[in-house]
């Protein structure tokens, strides 16, 4: 009970300080804009903690967070493992294999208007589609292994990617594109000096959105069949056996890998489209 | 029209492709049944056809051809039996048949819908408060945006076992992946359309005496909807892809991921290829009714001409 009011206590505390901080003349400040959702996330753990001690919720239901964080420590040699099956594996060779064949098509897309009428609404209507479904169709023809895997995550991957890629290409005014042309440049000179520099936004775009969709796919494939390693895998067996600590120490590892990749990405963006207006200031 | 011949086409070449590809694919398994119904093939057994390439096999063997496209197991089936499965298990079985795919189809589809007004109903709810309150717009967007970094995914067994583990089963464990996964587009995009009316459309209402929550129903709600629509097509696609996935980890016996998943265990390759095609057709229809609710809502209020 005492944890319960304790935990009730710094909910109350925590809000109380970030709403003095949020509404305070220094809110604009970075320091600030940093401290709030730290703070919040630290009440967040806290009170979590708290509540499942205090409840004595049974850890089969929802593990306290600082036995996650003991088997997530306990349990790293696994978690390494699962994690070099699963994302370095399975979802960056497919993340690779997938955007690049993506903006060689959309290249190709580009160039020729028919493909573009075509193909641009149905890329469009896939890019909708649960595309995660193939997964079991993929696992039978490439094997348990990550191949499998990959393959998947190029499929998920493909649409976006594509479709965000081809309509960046088109993002050039018609007055910009006669400019080239007065020049006397040639498709690639436009393509490289006018063009690609102006669909960089729309392509990262694209990009970002394939770093969860690569992971997702990755760790759902497994569902359908995986060697003994990796984090579909341990999270399903984990799941059996009532091993929701290990769970959660795994969730713990994807959201880690997704973040770092989606923030790699956002760097990437960041130092490549430096002197777009949603980049500056 | 010159968009729909394009279109036509690309479909019409995509057919062929999967027709084509047919042949290496099932070429193996239609030289095994072949040797075993006493058909003389040129790679006597099935370990010297194992070694060669499919390509070489169907050289070698192009009487076999005519098989590849209706073998009752293939490793790729034809479009034409993945639309002969459809029309058999939606129109010719009664839909309360377990092999009847509308059966399948409503389960999830319950789910889904389900799943998708919680999520959205907390994201609108979510999205208003972060409007309204700087506390909460400092601590919880950047969490919001963090987690669409996760894979929500993997979350899903979990969520599934814990509430199975207190007593929740049936329809309610998967419904609450799909408003986790439908939750935040909801709130990210209801975010931006509050705030879409400019500094100028608020100081009008301040001067005629507004209150917020005036200012709300009148100039913030009505400004949102485009963005709301938008969000809605993302939320309710990523909502189904939530209760399919949500079927997968239980070995749930009704719904299109449960179809999948008995599918990928018994080689039913051609179930799983159908189940597939319901699950698009699904997930195209809901998107094109929202599309179709959203123009007539907006039309009414006047936003398109």
């Amino acid at each position: 009970m005492v944890m319960v009011i304790l935990a009730i206590l710094i909910w109350c505390a925590g809000w109380w300080v970030n709403s003095r901080l949020a509404n305070s003349v220094a809110a604009d400040t970075r320091a600030v804009k940093l401290a709030v959702p730290i703070i919040f996330g630290i009440v967040v753990l806290i009170v979590w903690e708290l509540l499942v001690r205090g409840l004595e919720v049974s850890l089969v239901i929802l593990p306290a967070p600082s036995l996650i964080v003991t088997r997530f420590a306990a349990s790293l040699p696994i978690l390494w493992q699962d994690f070099q099956q699963t994302i370095l594996k399975g979802a960056l060779s497919g993340y690779l294999i997938g955007c690049t064949a993506a903006l060689l098509m959309a290249i190709a897309v580009d160039r020729s208007d028919f493909l573009r009428r075509g193909l641009l609404p149905v890329g469009n209507f896939v890019a909708a589609l649960p595309i995660v479904g193939t997964a079991p169709i993929l696992v039978m023809w490439f094997g348990f292994d990550w191949q499998s895997k990959a393959a998947v995550v190029v499929v998920m991957v493909f649409f976006p990617v594509l479709v965000n890629t081809v309509a960046g290409l088109r993002e050039t005014s018609a007055m910009q594109r006669d400019l080239m042309q007065t020049y006397a440049a040639s498709y690639w000179q436009s393509f490289f000096k006018l063009r690609l520099p102006a669909a960089l936004p729309f392509i990262f775009n694209g990009l970002k959105i394939s770093t969860t969709l690569a992971l997702v796919g990755a760790i759902v494939a497994e569902f359908f069949g995986s060697p003994t390693v990796g984090m579909g895998f341990r999270i399903s067996t984990s799941v059996g056996q009532l091993a929701l600590d290990m769970v959660w120490a795994e969730i713990l590892v994807a959201a880690l890998a997704g973040s770092a990749f989606y923030g790699v990405m956002a760097l990437f963006e960041k130092t490549l489209t430096f002197w777009h207006p949603s980049q500056r200031g | 029209m010159k968009t729909a011949i394009a279109v036509l086409t690309v479909l019409a070449v995509m057919a062929a492709i999967w027709y084509a590809a047919c042949v290496p694919m099932n070429i193996k398994g239609v030289l095994d049944g072949a040797e075993r119904a006493g058909v003389e093939i040129t790679p006597a057994t099935a370990r010297e056809r194992r070694e060669m390439s499919a390509l070489g096999l169907v050289a070698d063997n192009s009487f076999a051809i005519s098989e590849v496209w209706s073998q009752d197991r293939p490793r790729l089936p034809a479009p034409h039996q993945v639309a002969v499965e459809l029309w058999q298990t939606t129109v010719e079985k009664r839909i309360t048949s377990k092999r009847s795919l509308i059966y399948h189809g409503q389960v999830t589809l319950s789910a889904t819908l389900l799943g998708f007004v919680i999520g959205t109903g907390l994201g609108i709810l979510l999205a208003v408060g972060i409007v309204h309150s700087r506390v909460m717009d400092m601590s919880v967007m950047p969490w919001a945006i963090v987690s669409q970094t996760i894979p929500i995914i993997a979350l899903a067994p979990m969520i599934i076992v814990v509430l199975y583990s207190i007593g929740v089963q049936g329809i309610l464990p998967k419904a609450i992946i799909s408003a986790y996964l439908s939750f935040f587009p909801v709130v990210v995009g209801m975010v931006k359309g509050l705030r879409s009316p400019d500094q100028m459309q608020l100081d009008l209402l301040k001067t005629y005496g507004a209150s917020t929550g005036q200012g709300f129903w009148k100039l913030r709600f009505p400004a949102s909807m485009p963005y709301l629509f938008a969000s809605l097509k993302i939320g309710i696609a990523a909502s189904l892809i939530g209760a399919i996935v949500g079927e997968l980890p239980t070995g749930a016996v009704a719904g299109l991921g449960a179809r999948l998943l008995a599918g990928s265990y018994y080689g039913q390759t051609v179930q799983i290829w159908s189940a597939l095609f319901a699950a698009a057709i699904l997930a195209a229809v809901l998107v094109a009714l929202l599309g179709l609710i959203e123009r007539r809502v907006l039309k009414r209020m006047g936003v398109q001409a």
